[in-house]
């Protein structure tokens, strides 16, 4: 992957295909490191799952039999010197608190850290492609936040005008420019 | 400055409008996003898509939609185009510049470009 960016939504993907209705996307970071974290309340997945999750030759996927997405990030933050860890819950041991969080640590001066990327165009994908999930993201930038939250849209919009809406996807995508700008 | 109020001022611009969008069942422009057609460059395909048929004033009619993995990953970004008479078509190794073109000439103009098919392209 050559952005982190396109890391976050084949990530989110997972969060998606798992059922999800609320995903978080968390970005933190500093002049030294940058933290993503991805919140969802998924089906989650049992400690076996957990434990393959690594492992390239594992996926739950039927049209073949790797699955690249979770050791592609992994890599990424490893050579950094950094990290990802991945903790979850499964439905069938919680009815209600069931989900996954997925945070990655990242080390920005090293010389194989991959940048973020274009993350505007990552949300506006998500939400084109997911309009009746409601993704919270927030990106904090030395202190200074970035949020964008679908519910709290959808409490403007109305039930009936689709947040994938190319009008509404515009406006995201101006708002978000405007927010990087004002940095 | 962008507020969330200004989406007040989008639903009531896209009141009437929407009610025709339900009604449309013509082509279908659907983008492989797995993590092969991602990191073989599917985002900008798809956002390509999206604001290509917006700006052909197509959207009534057209619906471009996110898959999964195709199983086809050596030839990603891949995009299949149902036509309202069932006929697929599947583009592959796809670029920002061949989508502008899909919407142009196929999509709008009805002309399959077949160079960019899978049966004129080597893996």
């Amino acid at each position: 992957m050559k952005e982190l960016s396109l890391n976050i939504l084949d990530i989110v993907m997972n969060s998606v295909k798992a059922g999800a209705k609320i995903i978080a996307i968390r970005i933190t970071e500093d002049n030294r490191t940058l933290a993503i974290t991805i919140e969802d309340n998924g089906c989650g997945m049992t400690a076996e799952q957990l434990e393959r999750l690594s492992d390239p030759f594992f996926t739950t996927r039927t049209t073949r039999q790797v699955g690249l997405g979770v050791p592609f990030f992994r890599l990424a933050a490893e050579q950094t010197g950094g990290g990802i860890n991945i903790t979850s819950v499964p439905i069938s041991e919680d009815e209600v608190k069931h989900g996954t969080v997925v945070t990655a640590l990242f080390y920005k001066d090293h010389i194989d850290y991959t940048p973020l990327g274009d993350i505007i165009a990552t949300v506006i994908t998500l939400i084109q492609g997911n309009a009746d999930i409601n993704f919270d993201f927030s990106h904090t930038i030395n202190g200074y936040a970035i949020n964008l939250s679908t519910a709290e849209m959808r409490s403007e919009l109305g039930e009936d005008i689709p947040l994938n809406s190319f009008e509404v996807l515009e406006w995201i995508k101006e708002y978000l420019n405007e927010q990087y700008n004002g940095i | 400055m962008k507020s969330l109020a200004e989406l007040a001022a989008i639903r009531e611009k896209m009141r009437d409008k929407v009610a025709m969008r339900d009604n449309a069942a013509g082509t279908r422009i659907v983008v492989g996003m797995a993590t092969c057609g991602i990191s073989a460059g599917a985002r900008p395909v798809l956002n390509t898509f999206v604001e290509e048929v917006n700006r052909e004033g197509l959207f009534e009619n057209v619906t471009v939609t996110q898959t999964g993995c195709i199983g086809i990953c050596q030839y990603e970004p891949v995009v299949e185009v149902y036509t309202s008479d069932n006929e697929k078509v599947t583009y592959v190794k796809m670029t920002s510049e061949k989508a502008k073109r899909v919407v142009a000439e196929h999509i709008k103009g009805g002309n399959v470009i077949t160079e960019y098919t899978i049966g004129s392209t080597k893996a």
